[in-house]
């Protein structure tokens, strides 16, 4: 016996939305490039023969000094000190993605936590944690993360955490909302009359139920965390030079702008599409997992819809 | 031994509304004022009333689901009303309850032998392939494939979404079951499967079951025993034929008179009571009698003394009704002491 009209889950439904959707298979080629580029970083180190940190006075600076432009030994050009745009590029994807990746994997966590703890809960505990949540929200970042940085020292360990910080109470709002209403279901009652703990309601039976919110502001966050920590590295309160970061690396491109346009355009590029990737996939996510986007019955061409 | 299991002592549960102003009362609505009730070993007492009079909220201070405002809730001789979480876990196994949404009380996002499961997890009862032949044992006695064990909710019907809240319910073979409206969000064709599973159930586990429903032909199938609630209150309490043969209680005349019987003559020939107004709010319920303001056999004690639920005219003892001007066998409801 075959079914034509399948019933599917909300993650095949939406899977199935995403595979349909054209701007959203390209990004999602374009998030798989990046990350083939990070993995591949020191595989394109040694085909080219460079180390992501090593200086080539002699091949890579012009006799006055200035950074040679795209050439056969480097393809992107040099930078300021000589060292290969390509390579450091690649290895900046790795910081990128790392802290892109990590950042909001911590920030959705968290926010997922203290969301359903507060909704869960109530009360008191609710009132505490969604003010501390207005708080982060309404805190200068910039600012907050100067301050930070000049206290503990720049790092990469920094960075990840202080991006968490700030961009988990956003997601910790969402969960909470959404939980809230969870929390009156009548499954969450029957939870409670089996004898079901706190610990077990909010984890077995709320969790599942806000986990596309989850991933939707995971994919999201992944773009701004990667920008955001391009901008505390220009900035000097990121990854600690001479570890190769975009950010860092449009730093030191601004005294040279005039004279290599390449030591901009590539890095400026590579953060450009990445964030763009990361967006457009995002947004389809988001519209893939959202109910009124639109839900069509898609018969099962495998049985030729034939009931 | 107790002949009864589940003894319900003047339970109230008033919740309160937003005050108005900052100055003002604070108001009280008054879900289910001073229920007392007795549920005997093995019998199916019914609970009929009207939407808002009260019954799910009697049912969810039972199970502990609310905190009753007084009263007491005795389950098999120790009073739970006080019971700690801790304390109440073990009464929890011998006391279940099955939801009236067949659609919401199932978890959406998780596989159907985990819900049903969910039990033996939570009491650690079982686990593992102990507790997944135990789960599939459940599913064949609710009348379900235990192939579908891995399935969503979503991929069942009402009738069918029933049966797992059922299962889930019986898993660790409770003394009590607390239906709340268990058929109402069904089909009437799967209504009967339903009702019939439940009595089936009942005879092998040797269940006890609290049922309560707005539907009072639903009722008579499978009560032993009928209270019939108003506004927060218990008005009647009988056995089922005596419930219909014999109501004492207008507003018990009332309810029967609205079941719609399929013969036209016999349709006709009855007396119909047609009620006036809609029930009265529960915040501010009528004084003494609540039903008096609607009742057309109301006197001017109906609204100074509260009538209390006893057995009046001849009645048996366990044949209470809360009246002053109980209704006599064949007589109208109207004709109570003044000409009509």
């Amino acid at each position: 016996m075959t079914e034509s009209i399948r019933a599917r889950g909300p993650w095949k439904l939406a899977f199935e939305r995403i595979r349909g959707d054209r701007w959203a298979i390209a990004a999602a080629a374009g998030v798989v490039f990046i990350i083939l580029i990070a993995l591949l970083a020191p595989w394109i180190g040694a085909a080219v023969e460079h180390s992501p940190e090593a200086q080539f006075r002699e091949t890579g600076l012009s006799p006055s000094g200035i950074p040679v432009g795209p050439n056969r030994e480097f393809l992107f050009g040099t930078d300021g000190l000589g060292r290969d745009v390509l390579v450091r590029i690649a290895y900046g994807a790795r910081v990128s993605l790392l802290v892109g990746v990590l950042a909001s994997g911590l920030a959705v966590a968290v926010g997922a936590v203290v969301g359903i703890v507060a909704a869960w809960f109530g009360g008191v505990v609710d009132t505490i944690l969604s003010r501390l949540m207005d708080v982060v929200l309404s805190l200068p970042f910039l600012v907050f993360a100067l301050a930070l940085v000049a206290v503990v020292g720049p790092s990469l360990t920094i960075s990840i955490v202080v991006i968490a910080f700030f961009s988990w109470a956003s997601v910790g709002r969402v969960v909470r909302a959404q939980a809230l209403s969870i929390r009156e279901q009548e499954y969450v009652k029957a939870a409670r009359s089996l004898g079901a703990g706190s610990l077990r309601i909010m984890f077995v039976e709320i969790l599942p139920n806000v986990a596309a919110t989850m991933i939707v502001y995971a994919t999201l966050l992944i773009p701004s965390s990667i920008a955001f920590e391009a901008t505390m590295s220009f900035l000097g309160l990121g990854v600690v030079p001479p570890t190769p970061s975009w950010g860092n690396m449009l730093a030191d491109s601004i005294a040279f702008y005039k004279v290599a346009w390449w030591f901009v355009v590539f890095p400026g590029a590579a953060l450009l599409s990445t964030t763009l990737a990361f967006n457009v996939l995002g947004d389809s996510v988001r519209d893939a997992f959202d109910p009124r986007h639109d839900q069509t019955i898609v018969l099962d061409t495998e049985t030729g819809g034939k009931a | 031994m107790n002949e009864s299991l589940l003894r319900v002592e003047h339970l109230v549960k008033h919740f309160p509304m937003k005050a108005q102003t900052f100055w003002g009362d604070r108001q009280y609505v008054h879900a289910v004022d001073d229920v007392s009730l007795d549920v005997r070993r093995g019998e199916t007492l019914g609970l009929v009333g009207e939407t808002g009079c009260g019954k799910s909220t009697l049912a969810r201070c039972i199970v502990r689901l609310e905190n009753p405002t007084s009263g007491r809730v005795i389950f098999d001789g120790h009073d739970i009303t006080s019971a700690s979480e801790d304390e109440l876990r073990s009464y929890r196994q011998q006391m279940q309850m099955v939801f009236q949404d067949p659609y919401s009380s199932l978890n959406p996002r998780r596989r159907v032998g985990s819900i049903i499961g969910d039990p033996f997890g939570i009491h650690g009862v079982a686990s593992g392939t102990e507790r997944k032949r135990r789960v599939q044992e459940l599913m064949d006695l609710v009348g379900l494939n235990p192939e579908h064990y891995n399935r969503f909710p979503g991929q069942f019907s009402g009738g069918q979404r029933q049966r797992i809240g059922i299962a889930r319910a019986i898993a660790l073979k409770p003394r009590l079951l607390v239906c709340d409206e268990p058929v109402s969000a069904l089909d009437v064709s799967i209504r009967a499967q339903i009702l019939n599973l439940l009595a089936d159930l009942q005879k092998e586990l040797g269940l006890t079951i609290l049922f309560i429903s707005h539907d009072l032909s639903v009722v008579r199938h499978v009560s032993d025993r009928i209270a019939v609630m108003y506004l927060g209150k218990v008005a009647e309490i009988a056995s089922a034929e005596a419930l219909f043969d014999h109501a004492r209680h207008p507003y018990t005349r009332a309810l029967l008179s609205a079941i719609p019987i399929a013969d036209p003559d016999l349709d006709a020939a009855r007396e119909q009571i047609v009620l006036s107004g809609d029930p009265p709010s529960p915040i501010e319920p009528p004084p003494a009698c609540r039903f008096h303001p609607r009742c057309p056999r109301a006197e001017t004690m109906c609204a100074v003394e509260e009538p209390a639920l006893i057995a009046r005219l001849s009645d048996r003892e366990d044949h209470p009704a809360a009246c002053h001007f109980p209704v006599k066998d064949g007589e109208s409801v109207a004709a109570a002491g003044k000409p009509s």
